[in-house]
């Protein structure tokens, strides 16, 4: 791919051809405001922060202009810095204060920017607060959709439309009354929605939470335990507990998107249900034995049986040392050939 | 697998994830529910039609979420897949539309196929498949437009006594098309379960060692006398439905099961207690008590997937590592563990052969020795993972792994048409039983339940299993949208909420096996394909009425 060179404030920047100057100046490390704009979609340009200069075209928006060889760009200018600054003082007047009680708070984008702009608390009091008060849409068990933090930048709309493809979600309404609905403006769950979270994972602001997560210790990287995908993923753990998954970006099986089942479903895993002695049946009745009693009784009885009156299933739920080892044991020890698995079920 | 080791060589999904989604021009999804089964799969399809306009043709029964998106839907009936096939076939051969370079120089047995297509017309199999001709017509049109094309199939195709033919039919329109060995292209099914790819490549087969190598081979039963240093019988064992017929005539006495629950997976549910109960000795590896657990006599508790390392191999042949995050519960232990244990204690000598042992350190070890005794695995080893993993074949330490398979070659050399002929399910509608049953999952659970029922938040979404009926014989048979009914087979009745809807066409019900409580498999049928030995899940004869 051809690449480019441009000025960013003075800096030389290269570029590769197709990018937009938004994404030339944030690989180059240099910060442009910015809230609609997520590096997975295209670009819309509907939040109006991203306003550069450029020489011999004026202000305009970064996200959506194409970088071209020496091109001048410049990021700061008193008249970038008015217009912008309305543009997000809107924004916060229309926002809900309480950042304390925000899921997202301190990995917020609009109080990046708003750091960013610089906050006149006197010049916001000549704008009207907004009163408005929605309602809470809690009818997903793994995430809250809050209309009163939303910022309209509709990266949850784009997520579901141009990487999920379920089209749950769209603006609804005119003006002032404008949020992100489903058909009909009904409970997320009565709609299209898969409760995969992809719109939960790139919401910039604190609209769409995950309602059980909390921020794990350390991450280790793993595999999906349901499908036949194989999702590259990070369960993230504190203490002995999986407390949140995210997709792994860098699998080029998922490419760091997850289903419900990949990111939500994992509450099995510490479940007080689990198995955690073996068990041996009296009478009926299973009873709690120690390893040696039960791997003892085990091999005491299967000696009795070797040769074609034994079977073993295995498990397309193991790992393939697991599995190897099974079939080995069955052909080798047990001296039969009936080993299978639920392949065909 | 044994369709397209007959057609190939070689038998897996022959494309990689990333290669279809972002090359395919065009997907034909036939027996694959994909957004809901595979739902990361799904969304890239989606993506490829929505943002880059591929198109798609959905063959199904029912109206699944897919459709939705689809150019075409050849909404056939259950069980008559080989004749939708056949029709498209006949009528790329007829309309000369079929990639006559690739049949030529890549292929064998066209001549059989043209003959044994020649009497599959549109008009002639609309009656068993119930798809307007001219749809079949522009479908095959289409499909020669969209080159190259992805297919994709899953259980819907396998799970019928033709599902071998099926699979053959598959491999058959894909070598006509010539979409074989191109990226964007291939022949590609889906698999189901996490490992179930890898258990397959690990031999957990009654008719495979490792990666394919035949029981009934004698070089590769030489190979592993030597490398385990014991006697191996010739004769492949049984299968999973033949083992519990044979358990419950008798002739099976003890059985082993590691992490899996035939008494909700498998057809005809009863006749499986009954197998498991007449052992005399049945030890059951999971990490619940499962339906098939509390029939054991002994219980091993084994790890769940994050409290281990491993790898997993996935649908598209990757081998992945994965490593333990958090430690296992009370005494539970690692799997691998449990079963050499077990092996030490029933084998006192150690007999003589480089691989006899069970005295292994870590699964990497285990690793080095499948990778011994596999070629397919002879190059992967832990170490060599990282973040992508390798795709099979990777025969040596030095060899990149292999995305994309049959490129320029098959490994039986030429690519065998391999003709077959339509027949229909097993068991027919009659008047006692006139409706027909077919079964799969949904997006909130997974397979048996055993883990998706513990996590409250999937059960909010989907609490209970539903039986889907198409309004038209609601209508006829009197019930109503969420009523409860009671859905009966020749083998067993189960009850279950009724949903009214269109995704069903009028005379087949739609039911999920992940509930024990209203378990499909009470209804299915155990007959099975006479070479890939898969039960018919995909249709069985029921009838169906309302409970007062």
């Amino acid at each position: 791919m051809k690449t480019l060179r441009l000025t960013i404030d003075g800096v030389t920047v290269t570029a590769r051809e197709g990018m937009s100057v938004l994404e030339a100046a944030l690989e180059a490390g240099i910060y442009i405001p910015h809230l609609c704009h997520h590096p997975d979609l295209k670009p819309v340009g509907v939040c109006r922060l991203c306003l550069v200069e450029i020489a011999g075209r004026g202000m305009t928006i970064s996200c959506k202009t194409p970088v071209e060889e020496g091109m001048v760009v410049k990021t700061e200018s008193p008249d970038i810095e008015l217009a912008r600054r309305v543009a997000v003082e809107l924004l916060i007047v229309n926002h809900h204060a309480d950042c304390l009680s925000c899921a997202k708070d301190g990995a917020c984008k609009l109080q990046e920017i708003a750091r960013y702009v610089g906050i006149e608390e006197e010049r916001l009091q000549r704008l009207r607060r907004t009163t408005r008060s929605l309602p809470v849409d809690s009818s997903n068990p793994f995430f809250l959709r809050d209309p009163n933090r939303c910022v309209l930048c509709g990266i949850c709309v784009r997520t579901c439309e141009e990487i999920v493809g379920a089209s749950a979600i769209d603006y609804a309404f005119r003006g002032y009354a404008t949020v992100i609905s489903t058909l009909g403006n009904r409970p997320i769950v009565q709609s299209r929605c898969e409760s995969c979270g992809e719109c939960v994972a790139r919401c910039p602001v604190g609209a769409l939470v995950p309602r059980q997560e909390r921020n794990p210790a350390r991450e280790v990287r793993s595999v999906c335990a349901y499908c036949g995908v194989g999702c590259g993923l990070y369960l993230g753990v504190r203490g002995n507990q999986v407390v949140r998954v995210r997709g792994a970006a860098e699998s080029p099986v998922n490419r760091g998107r997850l289903c419900v089942k990949g990111r939500y479903g994992h509450g099995y895993i510490g479940h007080p249900e689990r198995l955690t002695t073996p068990l041996i049946k009296r009478d009926g009745r299973f009873v709690e034995a120690s390893w040696d009693e039960a791997l003892d009784l085990v091999a005491a009885r299967l000696a009795g049986y070797r040769g074609d009156q034994f079977a073993a299933l295995t498990s397309a739920r193991c790992t393939n040392e697991e599995n190897y080892l099974l079939q080995k044991f069955t052909r080798a020890v047990m001296g039969t050939h009936n080993i299978d698995h639920c392949a065909r079920l | 697998m044994t369709g397209l080791v007959t057609s190939f060589g070689s038998g897996a999904m022959t494309n990689s994830i990333a290669d279809i989604v972002r090359g395919a021009r065009g997907f034909f999804v036939i027996g694959s529910n994909t957004t809901e089964q595979h739902p990361v799969i799904g969304m890239g399809i989606r993506e490829a039609v929505k943002q880059r306009g591929a198109g798609l043709i959905v063959a199904d029964p029912r109206r699944i979420p897919l459709t939705r998106l689809a150019t075409i839907h050849l909404q056939h009936r259950a069980g008559s897949d080989i004749a939708l096939l056949n029709a498209l076939m006949n009528v790329l051969i007829t309309e000369e539309l079929y990639d006559k370079a690739f049949v030529g120089e890549r292929t064998e047995g066209f001549a059989e196929l043209q003959a044994a297509v020649a009497t599959y017309t549109p008009e002639a199999t609309a009656d068993i498949t119930g798809v307007p001709p001219a749809l079949v017509r522009q479908a095959a049109r289409l499909m020669a437009d969209l080159r190259p094309l992805a297919l994709l199939y899953a259980m819907g195709i396998t799970q019928h006594t033709t599902g071998h033919q099926n699979v053959l039919a598959c491999a058959n329109l894909q070598m006509l098309l010539g979409n074989l060995g191109v990226p964007g292209g291939g022949v590609n099914p889906l698999r189901g379960q996490n490992n179930v790819q890898g258990a397959c490549d690990m031999g957990g087969l009654p008719n495979y060692y490792t990666g394919y190598q035949l029981v009934a081979s004698q070089e590769a039963r030489r190979k592993f006398e030597a490398a385990w240093g014991v006697t191996l019988g010739s004769t492949p064992g049984l299968t999973v439905v033949e083992m519990l017929k044979e358990a419950e005539e008798g002739r099976i006495r003890a059985m082993y099961i590691l992490g899996e629950n035939p008494m909700v997976s498998d057809p005809d549910v009863n006749h499986v207690r009954r197998g498991l109960e007449r052992l005399d000795f049945l030890v059951v590896q999971d990490v619940f008590l499962t339906e098939t657990a509390k029939l054991a006599d002994v219980v091993l508790p084994g790890v769940a997937l994050a409290e281990k390392s491993g790898t997993l191999t996935n649908t598209e042949r990757r081998v992945q590592l994965v490593s333990p995050a958090v430690s296992p519960p009370g005494q539970a232990r690692q799997d691998w563990e449990i079963i050499c244990d077990l092996a030490k204690r029933l084998q006192k000598e150690v007999p003589q052969g480089l691989f006899a042992g069970w005295n292994y350190r870590s699964p990497a070890e285990i690793m080095e020795e499948i990778a011994a005794l596999t070629p397919s695995y002879g190059g992967v080893r832990h170490e060599r993972l990282g973040a992508e993993g390798l795709q099979w074949p990777c025969p040596d330490l030095d060899h990149p792994g292999t995305p994309i398979l049959h490129v320029g070659r098959f490994p039986r050399g030429l690519g065998r048409f391999v003709p077959v002929d339509w027949l229909p399910p097993a068991e027919q509608p009659d008047e006692e039983y006139p409706l027909v049953l077919t079964t799969g999952r949904v997006l909130y659970h997974y397979h048996t339940g055993s883990l998706t029922r513990r996590v409250p938040g999937l059960m909010e979404l989907y609490p209970e299993g539903r039986v889907e009926v198409h309004p038209d014989d609601a209508l006829k048979l009197g019930i109503a949208d969420g009523g409860v009914v009671r859905v009966s087979s020749r083998r067993g009745s189960v009850t279950a909420r009724a949903e009214v809807t269109q995704r069903t066409q009028p005379g087949l019900v739609f039911m999920t096996f992940h509930f024990a409580e209203s378990a499909a498999n009470v209804l299915t049928i155990a007959a099975l394909d006479p070479v890939a030995k898969i039960p018919e899940y995909k249709a069985c004869s029921v009838r169906i009425e309302p409970v007062a």
